[in-house]
């Protein structure tokens, strides 16, 4: 069932990209550079202080989000982990609302309360951003079920890492995705390590971790996801799948970070080597090739793209000003969003204590 | 000069200890051996121990405890670090319904000597799902046993006694501790030449007269500082005991210090719902009923779950300024 990747040139000429005006390319082009120039900006502050907990950050591996993004449709969703900044740029959450939420203020897109790992967006199908390892994997499961129960054509993308493959939860979602007939995809971005451990000393594979689908009768796919054009050929078919036959589909997707597991990752040059790191961001940094490609297509010159550039350094920036100047949650906030009753102030929100504070 | 030493150090050297002592201890875990640790409490075991020692397991929890519990049958000793004990729950039918249960249900032919350590506290920004404090639920299995050390000494020498224990010992850091120095004398300074903390022992971190500040875990800690000022500037005398273990549990020392005190306040970083002060309140009252001069009182985390924004979390966990204030009111 494995499909031979495509290579690049047929990857372009794809049905789904050659539908791409260059307004649509540039937008991906911009799309992967807010990600970035976002998650630089986060870091500075990260660094000074101004935010609390862990910030895994999600550079060199911006194509991933933004080409499988590209291809959602109304009724298509989408889930992830915790290094979860670029999934919600990309479905179209705003660089305020994210970067207030780092910054733990009352204006953050969950109002302080969850942090870099949990950012939510259910009006943008967004799903989350969830801190325990492959906890998200059955929930992507369920939105599929949703989807098929409530009778609508579209695909639940649940993003998970090559750590994450080896939590028996991952394991039971596949069985049941292919048991029951369900429109998930799960999007492996295998970034070769999970924390401080390669995937050779994690995982059990043969050629590669998508393969174990295999054993589920489930269809699989493996792709670089350096250039966008693979991205979205390899993505539309797994969404093709789950559409018109409602039926799931793991993809792997190979990729790299660039930063440490997260920005308190003392060993992130100890597990690797500097040359590894050094030679992924000169040469398979994903948006310096599709900036090439844009280029070589005449989509659009030099100037434009560092229009684009600047426009999002400035975004990110402001962004930052914005979180700063931002308001904490008022202390009462603590007990709001815990019981849904108790915030309409329903009968059953006002019958019986809930809470058990003296 | 005592020798003073990290938190962190004191458990890394318990577990060095007791591999030495004993070959069948394995420790396991994620990240714990190439890698030193996530929070480096294993620094330097692997480079020691090497391979069939010290254990890098995958991100499967509900597996590798499993195992550990299956390899304990056989009398293996494994020693199993989760990254935070938040992750317990990935593994939690493994603990209860296997390691709690199965000496119970083989009608005690079988046991299970674990330990299953890391760390359980709230305080860091890490968000309602890496924030969790199991201690009540984990003492609430009668087969399993709750350790919560406060300082280094505390927790060299119970971790040690928790590897020996031949029942599974649940045993929760903080990482808010990992890099406190406390006195911690070195074997040759030591009577015994180890130290080893029998579980089910209270210590009585400060003495007083006028009140019991009961508490586990950093709790104590918090405690300690709320007992300086009630003696600086109140004149209050309160006297703090730290349970230790929560599981076998110290009633005794407890009692004694509240017959003396007539006054008691439970503290943990717990939520207050079933938590471990409700058990202790529970013990005081039905057995020092006409000691007491007042109604046993708590100092818990707020009842929600934990919030990220780090102003607010602050606000969420026991300070000295509520044990003070709760204190205030009843001497
Ligand atoms: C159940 C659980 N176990 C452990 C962790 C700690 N942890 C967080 S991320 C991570 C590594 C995951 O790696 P991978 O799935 O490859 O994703 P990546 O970080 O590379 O995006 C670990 C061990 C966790 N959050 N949840
Ligand atoms: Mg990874």
């Amino acid at each position: 069932m494995a499909k031979k990747s495509a290579s690049s040139e047929s990857a372009a000429d794809a049905a789904i990209n050659r539908s791409l005006t260059p307004d649509d390319k540039i937008k991906l082009y911009r799309e992967m550079v807010r990600i970035r120039r976002f998650e630089q900006v986060s870091l500075q502050h990260y660094q000074a202080g101004r935010m609390g907990g862990f910030l895994h950050l999600y550079i060199g591996q911006e194509s991933v989000a933004t080409g499988v993004v590209s291809l959602m449709g109304e009724n298509d969703h989408i889930i992830t982990a915790y290094r979860d900044h670029g999934h919600a740029l990309a479905v179209g959450m705003t660089m305020n609302e994210c970067m207030a939420e780092l910054f733990g203020k009352g204006t953050g897109c969950s109002r302080g309360k969850g942090g870099s790992m949990h950012y939510f967006a259910p009006d943008k199908n967004y799903w989350g951003g969830h801190g325990i390892v492959a906890g998200q994997t059955p929930l992507g499961l369920g939105l599929a079920y949703g989807l098929k129960y409530r009778g609508l054509k579209g695909a639940a993308l649940a993003f998970l890492g090559d750590g994450a493959v080896n939590q028996g939860a991952y394991h039971e979602s596949l069985n049941i995705a292919e048991l029951f007939d369900l429109p998930v995809i799960y999007v492996i971005e295998n970034n070769g390590y999970s924390m401080g451990t390669s995937q050779a000393r994690s995982s059990a594979f043969g050629n590669s971790l998508a393969e174990r689908a295999a054993g589920y009768g489930i269809a699989w796919d493996t792709f670089s996801g350096e250039d966008i054009y693979e991205v979205r050929a390899h993505t539309h078919a797994a969404i093709e799948r789950a559409h018109t036959e409602c039926r799931p589909t793991v993809l792997e997707v190979k990729t790299y970070r660039w930063e440490g597991h997260s920005v308190a990752d003392a060993n992130k040059l100890k597990y690797r080597t500097k040359e590894e790191v050094e030679l992924h961001q000169r040469e398979h940094d994903p948006i310096q090739r599709w900036k090439r490609v844009l280029l070589d297509e005449g989509v659009c010159d030099e100037a434009e793209l560092k229009k684009i550039d600047k426009a999002a350094q400035q975004e990110a920036e402001e962004s930052a000003e914005f979180a700063k100047a931002s308001a904490y949650p008022a202390p009462e906030t603590i007990f709001e969003d815990v019981y849904w009753e108790v915030d309409q102030m329903t009968t059953a929100g006002l019958t019986g204590r809930h809470f058990f504070n003296d | 000069m005592p020798r003073r030493i990290t938190y962190r150090d004191a458990l890394r050297e318990a577990m060095d200890e007791e591999l030495a002592r004993d070959p069948m201890v394995v420790i396991m875990g994620e990240e714990v051996a190439q890698y030193n640790g996530a929070y480096k409490v294993t620094q330097g075991l692997w480079d020691k121990w090497g391979d069939k020692r010290i254990v890098d397991t995958p991100i499967s929890e509900a597996g590798f405890i499993g195992m550990g519990i299956g390899a304990s049958m056989l009398g293996v000793r494994p020693v199993m670090e989760l990254m935070f004990w938040s992750f317990y729950t990935v593994a939690w039918d493994q603990i209860v319904n296997n390691a709690a249960m199965v000496r119970y249900m083989s009608g005690g032919k079988i046991n299970c000597p674990i330990v299953i350590r890391g760390p359980a506290n709230g305080g860091t920004s890490v968000g309602a799902t890496h924030s969790h404090t199991p201690e009540n639920i984990m003492a609430s299995f009668p087969g399993m046993k709750c350790v919560v050390p406060a300082t280094a000494y505390d927790a060299k020498g119970l971790l040690k006694a928790a590897i020996r224990d031949n029942d599974p010992v649940m045993f929760m850091e903080s990482t808010k501790l990992y890099g406190e120095e406390w006195d911690v004398p070195a074997n040759d300074e030591l009577p015994g030449g180890e130290l080893v903390i029998p579980l089910g022992v209270a210590d009585i971190k400060r003495s007083g007269t006028d009140i019991s500040l009961i508490a586990h875990g950093r709790a104590v800690i918090t405690c300690l500082q709320a007992a300086e000022i009630l003696e600086a500037e109140h004149g209050i005398s309160a006297e703090v005991v730290d349970v230790r273990s929560i599981r076998p549990l110290d009633e005794e020392t407890i009692l004694d210090s509240v017959s003396r005190t007539h006054r008691a306040i439970y503290v943990e970083e717990g939520r207050p719902f079933c938590g471990v002060g409700a058990q202790i309140a529970y013990t005081i009252q039905s057995k020092l009923f006409d000691e007491l001069d007042a109604p046993v009182l708590r100092v818990t985390s707020l009842d929600a779950p934990a919030i990220y924004s780090p102003p607010l979390e602050a606000l969420q966990l026991p300070t000295p300024e509520l044990v003070i204030e709760k204190a205030l009111s009843i001497c």
